[in-house]
């Protein structure tokens, strides 16, 4: 700190360092909060029974079990289709084209599209209009789609997560020298055999990235899924594509909002929180090595 | 085997195995380039079709004669006789004798909650983002970055849930408030969830400044304070309204952490210790018991496609600033 500003700019900058510190001490308070009173609850029968007398005792595997269909049957949606947009957009459209900030735009907003309105959106296309025509057309108006469902659910997490797909494999796909391109192109190959056998290996990294944030982004949602098929509580695990599903989230706000008794869910609540944090905690931690690691070569090859 | 098949039939076959590969190639060329612009394009389609059914089940509200004896956009917005037969006013009853949908009190609620949002998290991630960016030794920043990841990537009904069992009982604990849950315990909750995101456009505006510009305000004898606040700042100024805009959409449209630390009663209050029923909770708390197709039904898609699209013109305010950021810069350099 030098001429003149002496006192005002020191203390200025003080309280700059003071928001980083109320900041990193709100997320060490949150997580500190949770692993105190969580962890002593988490045993291997925690996790693999079922929950018991009002879910006040017993485990959560329904809803680890729910929660990994949907985020499979949302990562076969939104892997090729967030992939093949991306691929489009660094490969295909010609730069600066109008095409192309059009799809820009629309991932870019899909990205702020709240999730209650992924939800209505789901409950009201997937499963009163796809749902609705399915059984019209196949089991002769019975209600068999048309209605909340785990592939409904995972649909629309799957349009919730494209952005989020789509923005790391763009970056992956600008990470990979130009010359890998001009080399396969020289060698005859078309641009489907370029994008397939050089581009798409050379990006598995950003691939990876985008799906691990995508599952680790659709195993803590809660209102997309609220009305299209998660449900409070299944004495049996979902088995076919149109059963309901109990899911980690969802579960914990049932558990949280409509107990009959807090006091005696907390414990089983805590450490369903715990499970459900370093869930996603766990994913968010790989994806980012494995992004830093593209972010490195990038600056390398440059 | 194999071989076999190639030896015995390659006198005849010659000129078909030169060309069968290549057409293959073409043709596959011609298919995946087919599919994967029907793949992108299903981006636009996507939000579109958001758009247009979430308009489909909103538009009964405006049009419909059977709704219309329920509820009409009048009765919406203006006040409304109370069942009893007292002086007029405005309440969201959505179940009741004679349904009331007046949205007076859920828009209040949504104000109120996410100003208190907005004011905590802005402040906040702006100075910390200005920190990291021009003060910050690289250990802060190496422990500041990492925990904004985190925050960002906590799931939102873990939020919720830490602020109905933890936050609220401390702020009860300093304000003696009535109610726990309450407008400013969301609002607390909810700058959570906004902080990452105005941190991460905020402080990617200020590193985008050009090095030349803190070069030539350093060498005019201007302290770092100096350059921060006189240059750098008034530099960024459009990326850091475009993490204002895109934090004011993220906080507006967030619903488990309101749905569950807010006390969702829908009450005409200014107060920050009242509770408060938003637009986005209100949605996720009732369209679980409404019927399909009800004027109640229809309330609930207005307010959603209301949350659509006004998060569509903050988001497209907000990529807007951040291009006007680039320009500029990139035209001062």
């Amino acid at each position: 700190m030098s001429k003149g500003t002496g006192i005002g700019g020191t203390f200025m900058v003080s309280m700059m360092a003071l928001a980083c510190a109320v900041i990193v001490a709100m997320v060490a308070i949150i997580i500190g909060n949770i692993l105190l009173h969580g962890a002593g609850g988490i045993s291997w029968e925690f996790l693999s029974r079922a929950p018991e007398a009002g879910m006040t005792r017993g485990g959560i595997f329904p809803a680890i079990f729910g929660t990994a269909a949907l985020v499979i049957l949302m990562t076969i949606a939104v892997i090729p289709l967030g992939v093949a947009t991306a691929v489009y957009m660094h490969e295909y459209a010609p730069k600066r084209s109008r095409m192309i900030g059009l799809v820009r735009l629309a991932i870019q907003n899909l990205a702020g599209v709240p999730a209650i309105v992924f939800g209505l959106f789901g409950y009201v296309f997937f499963t009163k209009f796809v749902g609705a025509a399915i059984d019209r057309g196949l089991y002769g108006g019975e209600l068999v789609y048309g209605q909340p469902a785990i592939v409904w659910a995972a649909l629309t997490m799957a349009l919730l997560t494209l952005p989020t797909v789509v923005v790391a494999t763009e970056e992956a796909l600008r990470a990979i020298p130009q010359s890998y391109r001009e080399a396969a192109y020289a060698l005859g190959a078309t641009r489907w055999q370029m994008i397939r056998r050089v581009v798409l290996p050379q990006a598995t990294g950003g691939i990876l990235t985008g799906g691990i944030l995508a599952v680790s982004r659709g195993s803590g949602e809660v209102a997309p899924v609220m009305f299209t098929g998660a449900a409070y509580f299944l004495p049996e695990l979902p088995r076919r594509l149109h059963d309901q599903f109990m899911e980690l989230g969802y579960h914990v706000y049932v558990m949280t909002t409509q107990s009959i008794d807090v006091e005696a869910t907390k414990p089983v609540l805590y450490s369903t929180v715990l499970v459900l944090l370093m869930l996603t905690f766990l994913l968010n931690f790989t994806a980012i090595m494995i992004r830093s690691r593209i972010r490195r070569r990038l600056r390398h090859d440059r | 085997m194999r071989d076999g098949g190639v030896l015995s039939g390659s006198r005849q076959m010659n000129t078909q195995v030169v060309q069968r590969p290549w057409k293959k190639a073409a043709l596959a060329d011609r298919v995946a380039s087919h599919v994967i612009r029907f793949c992108a394009f299903l981006a636009i389609v996507a939000l579109i079709l958001i758009f247009v059914f979430i308009g489909r089940e909103a538009l009964p509200l405006l049009t419909s004669q059977e709704v219309h004896k329920e509820a009409d956009l009048a009765r919406l917005l203006l006040p409304q006789p109370a069942s009893s037969g007292g002086a007029a006013g405005f309440t969201w009853q959505p179940v009741s004798q004679t349904p009331k949908y007046s949205l007076l009190p859920l828009f209040l609620g949504t104000l109120k909650v996410t100003s208190i949002a907005v004011l905590i998290a802005i402040p906040l991630a702006v100075a910390a983002a200005l920190y990291t960016s021009e003060f910050a030794p690289p250990l802060v920043r190496e422990v500041l970055k990492p925990c904004i990841e985190i925050l960002a990537g906590i799931p939102s009904v873990v939020i919720g849930f830490f602020c109905l069992m933890v936050v609220a009982d401390w702020l009860q604990g300093v304000f003696g408030w009535t109610y726990r849950l309450n407008a400013m315990t969301a609002g607390v909750g909810l700058s959570l969830a906004v902080i990452p995101i105005v941190f991460t456009v905020a402080e990617d505006a200020f590193t985008s400044v050009p090095q030349a510009f803190r070069e030539g305000s350093l060498a005019m004898g201007a302290s770092a304070w100096q350059t921060a606040s006189r240059v750098v700042l008034p530099a960024a100024v459009p990326g850091v309204l475009a993490a204002c805009f895109l934090g004011f959409g993220r906080a507006i449209g967030e619903t488990m952490i309101v749905l569950m630390a807010s006390g969702n009663a829908a009450i005409i209050s200014w107060l920050p210790s009242d509770a408060v029923r938003t637009f986005s909770a209100t949605i996720a708390a009732e369209l679980g018991e409404v019927v399909f197709g009800s004027a109640h039904y229809h309330v609930l898609f207005f307010l959603g496609a209301f949350l659509f699209v006004f998060t569509f013109v903050l988001n497209l305010l907000g990529r807007w600033w951040v291009v006007q950021l680039q320009k500029r810069l990139q035209g001062g350099s």
